[in-house]
């Protein structure tokens, strides 16, 4: 997926047993969002885990102001138990996310989005166009030395209807589990 | 002393996770050999009881012994540090400790 891309539409069961589409959130008569962070992500991976509180943080920061963050888990659970539905149930109840947390269980959403590491974040606008692409910010292991906070300055922008100046930068994290 | 190694190649910790250890080896003036060991296969990680990458070894003692049950796989591994953080990078302290402890044995 490039830059300026449109967004691919997803339905794809949440850890609280609903149903959750791109749509309802941005490019449908009743969305209500201006922004739309969808993030491939996973239980086991330590790149999440350590910027697992940064994201929530973002979500809360950020929901007045229309942006929601989506988080999804396409990594093969039979390889990787720790990522199964029950675990991702588990997880997000443990950790009190702030953001539907959804099964990518055939893994189709990844691949379409070309994804390929967790965590991995896909910026959409409200017209549904991709706007940032890579990072949550380029420090995972020090949230205090943080420099460049991409998605937190992607989303800023994208609020102001300016120009994402960081558009793009390398994932970090773990490589998502394909089967 | 005996000094390991071992990764895998698809986790990008384990390049900053061996400049941690050789400056932390430097610090503590101890110049012996790091072997590195790619694990490349999920026999190779059965075989090597491998938890995750990196896996630093002294003397045969895993830097931050994994609970008994822990899954052996072809993955990135979690550290939690003494002030609760998790990383994909063990912390000096955690190398800096495992190397006393092998020096004073």
């Amino acid at each position: 997926m490039q830059l300026g891309d449109s967004s691919i539409p997803f339905n794809l069961q949440g850890t609280d047993n609903q149903q959750y589409s791109l749509s309802d959130y941005v490019l449908s008569d009743y969305a209500d969002k201006v922004a739309v962070a969808v993030i491939f992500s996973c239980n086991h991976c330590p790149y999440v885990l350590a910027w697992e509180h940064r994201m929530m943080q973002i979500q809360a920061d950020y929901a007045d102001q229309g942006v929601q963050l989506v988080l999804i888990n396409a990594n093969d659970a039979a390889k990787y138990p720790t990522d199964s539905f029950p675990n991702m149930q588990a997880h997000a109840a443990e950790k009190g996310f702030n953001f539907p947390y959804l099964h990518d269980e055939t893994q189709e959403v990844a691949a379409a989005y070309g994804a390929t590491r967790t965590p991995e974040a896909f910026l959409f606008d409200s017209e549904g166009l991709l706007r940032y692409h890579g990072a949550i910010d380029d420090n995972y292991e020090e949230p205090s030395a943080v420099q460049q906070s991409y998605l937190r300055d992607a989303l800023d922008a994208v609020l102001a209807g300016s120009t994402v100046e960081v558009a793009y930068t390398t994932p970090v994290g773990c490589t998502i589990k394909w089967k | 002393m005996r000094i390991q190694f071992l990764y895998w190649e698809d986790c990008p910790s384990h390049e900053p996770a061996l400049e941690r250890l050789k400056q932390v080896m430097a610090e503590e003036n101890i110049y012996e050999e790091i072997e590195s060991v790619d694990v490349e296969t999920e026999e190779q990680a059965q075989t090597l009881s491998f938890s995750g990458s990196p896996t630093i070894l002294i003397d045969g003692k895993d830097i931050d012994p994994p609970p008994i049950a822990a899954h052996v796989a072809l993955t990135c591994r979690v550290y939690q540090w003494a002030d609760g953080r998790i990383s994909p990078l063990p912390s000096p302290d955690m190398i800096r400790r495992a190397l006393r402890a092998a020096q004073t044995q």
